[in-house]
């Protein structure tokens, strides 16, 4: 049962990859963007990721959405057709696809107990986390605790990236955009 | 959208649930899944919904853009800052054990909720601040060009 599942999930998302790719009209390519992060967050949910998943379906489905639709009613609504076909792109599709798939290879098997993320320090976590903090969510305790450094950073970057692209589209420097607007 | 009558009654009626539910999973992330991050983007979504159906500037009126820019710093601060109470109180930088040294339990679960509300104060706002960059540059679409 769990193998249909995968398969079916797996297989929509292919044909979601597809249909991206065929797409001319921006409006059903971001659409179908929100159809394929609602498909990864499933994918997720049956890797008993859930807060992956959650994270996946409440920024990949929702917020990015919102801003593509944003981004594109200041651009085009359609995608321009390239006036040649250039072998360049294919090329480093292919390779980097390539490279990605040689590099499975080495990948512990699905749910193998002796991969690398069974056997490092997730065992410990599991272990200590009910008498170091008596909380049932370990992830919580992971992301909050064990490895609050890394989350600080993670915060510090989302900051960094609403100063960043409030200095570059505007927000902060309204006044001086409106100055130069008269001046036009 | 003035004249979509179901939306707005509908995003009326969802608003309040989505912050509630936003506010649950952000506090409620120690026993389920979720947590101040998605609970930020939860949260960022009422917003953005009521900005896109009753237009930005009625939004802007509930949250004004240099609220949301100080929230976006304030989340930031907040974290960092249980680092430095953790410091002051003799222990290593973002150890909460320090925070209730005779429980270190309920300290890991005090640091935890308090880093964990910066975390989603934080990306809330800046979620808000990103989509208000956006929609203040964009010109008013027809709806005939959707």
């Amino acid at each position: 049962m769990e193998l249909f599942i995968n398969l079916t999930l797996f297989f929509m998302l292919v044909v979601t990859a597809l249909a991206i790719l065929r797409m001319r009209h921006l409006f059903a390519v971001v659409a179908l963007s929100g159809v394929f992060s609602l498909l990864c967050a499933l994918l997720f949910v049956t890797l008993d990721a859930v807060d992956v998943a959650f994270t996946e379906a409440a920024v990949g489905a929702g917020i990015s959405t919102v801003l593509l639709l944003g981004t594109m009613a200041l651009t085009a609504r359609n995608e321009k057709m390239p006036r040649s076909f250039s072998p360049v792109p294919l090329l480093v599709v292919v390779a980097t696809g390539a490279v990605l798939i040689y590099g499975t290879l080495d990948m512990a098997s699905f749910g193998s107990a002796l991969s690398p993320a069974q056997t490092h320090v997730a065992a410990q976590y599991l272990e200590r986390t009910p008498t170091d903090m008596g909380i049932p969510n370990v992830v919580t305790a992971v992301l909050s605790s064990y490895r609050g450094f890394d989350t600080l950073g993670e915060v510090v970057v989302v900051f960094t990236a609403a100063v960043g692209v409030l200095s570059l589209i505007g927000g902060l420097g309204r006044r001086r955009y409106k100055k130069e607007e008269a001046q036009e | 959208m003035r004249h979509h009558l179901i939306l707005r009654v509908i995003t009326k009626l969802l608003v309040g649930p989505i912050l509630l539910f936003a506010l649950y999973v952000q506090f409620h992330g120690e026993y389920s899944p979720g947590g101040g991050f998605q609970a930020g983007v939860i949260f960022a979504v009422a917003f953005i919904l009521f900005g896109i159906v009753f237009g930005l500037e009625t939004v802007k009126k509930v949250f004004p853009p240099w609220l949301v820019h100080k929230f976006a710093a304030l989340g930031v601060l907040i974290f960092a800052g249980t680092g430095v109470v953790s410091v002051m109180l003799g222990s290593n930088y973002l150890n909460y054990n320090a925070l209730n040294p005779d429980n270190p339990q309920l300290g890991q679960v005090g640091g935890i909720i308090a880093i964990e509300l910066g975390v989603g104060i934080t990306v809330a706002a800046v979620m808000v601040a990103i989509y208000y960059a956006f929609a203040s540059r964009t010109p008013m679409i027809n709806d005939e060009d959707w």
